[in-house]
């Protein structure tokens, strides 16, 4: 691939930018990741910040929920543009792991982000 | 109870409306009344993703919708009832004398349409219809979640 992946997590409030600073306070990774919120936004709004995060890039879309306007109308988005994966129940984990993974097609990058996610999530002993 | 909430949302089925509403009112079914999403299956699927198992989305014209409200107020389960803009409301309205009250929960800035509430941007001509179906006997509050004082449409439209 020329050029590698982009990352945009799309969130309610401010998730998606606390995690973009996380990431890049772990990692030293900046520009990687591009934050989305819903707020203030109808459909057609959201829609068009996804346009202007995306640009014309490959991307994985990072949902913070696996329901409700931010992954409706990033699988609306995905749907009409080519080289778009989508994501839910965005982590942590899968993004450290996803910065470092970025020269992958958008489909193998979302799966192997949500292998890591996954694994982040555990009951750990006392 | 049957038809818990009639509400303006222009996001339509959306984690304000299925949690927190949706968990409060023990809602079980929702009706989503939009012409458009009526007419497209692929909306319709985009729509069910957003929904727990235990929660039936009901998808209906405005037509449709005048037509079964009696059924789905005589349903012993609870249900929402969402439209996607005011326009919808009072076609609504217009054909079915059931709507008493309705919800402004989430009408969001566009172009020509000016702040009355954080989650309500207006155009005059949408403050208007607010007032007519409120004039007509519907009783018009805005309250984006169910904590929140719903507001009298006097105070922002």
């Amino acid at each position: 691939m020329s050029e590698p992946l982009r990352g945009v997590i799309v969130s309610h409030a401010a998730i998606a930018q606390a995690l973009v600073s996380a990431v890049t306070v772990i990692t030293g990774i900046d520009g990687a990741l591009v934050p989305i919120s819903n707020e203030g936004c109808d459909n057609d709004a959201l829609g068009e910040r996804l346009r202007q995060a995306v640009g014309e890039r490959p991307a994985v879309l990072f949902v913070d929920l696996p329901g409700g306007s931010c992954l409706t109308n990033s699988i609306r988005y995905a749907k009409q543009h080519a080289d778009i994966a989508v994501v839910t129940g965005v982590n942590l984990a899968m993004l450290l792991d996803f910065v470092f993974n970025r020269e992958i097609p958008p489909a193998e990058a979302a799966r192997r982000a949500v292998e890591a996610g996954a694994k982040a999530i555990r009951v750990t002993a006392a | 109870m049957s038809i818990a909430l009639f509400r303006i949302d222009d996001r339509l089925i959306h984690g304000q409306v299925v949690v927190g509403w949706g968990q409060p009112l023990d809602c079980t079914f929702i009706v989503l009344v939009d012409d458009e999403v009526r007419e497209s299956d692929w909306e319709q699927d985009l729509y069910r993703m957003g929904v727990p198992p235990h929660i039936e989305i009901i998808f209906a014209s405005v037509t449709e919708a005048a037509e079964r409200l009696p059924a789905w107020e005589a349903d012993a389960r609870v249900g929402i009832l969402l439209v996607p803009d005011i326009d919808t409301a009072v076609a609504l309205v217009a054909k079915s004398d059931r709507v008493k009250r309705l919800n402004v929960g989430g009408i969001h800035h566009r172009a020509g349409r000016t702040e009355r509430l954080r989650f309500v941007y207006l155009t005059d001509d949408e403050r208007a219809k607010l007032r007519q179906l409120a004039a007509g006997g519907v009783d018009v509050t805005a309250q984006d979640v169910p904590t929140a004082r719903p507001i009298p449409l006097g105070e922002f439209a």
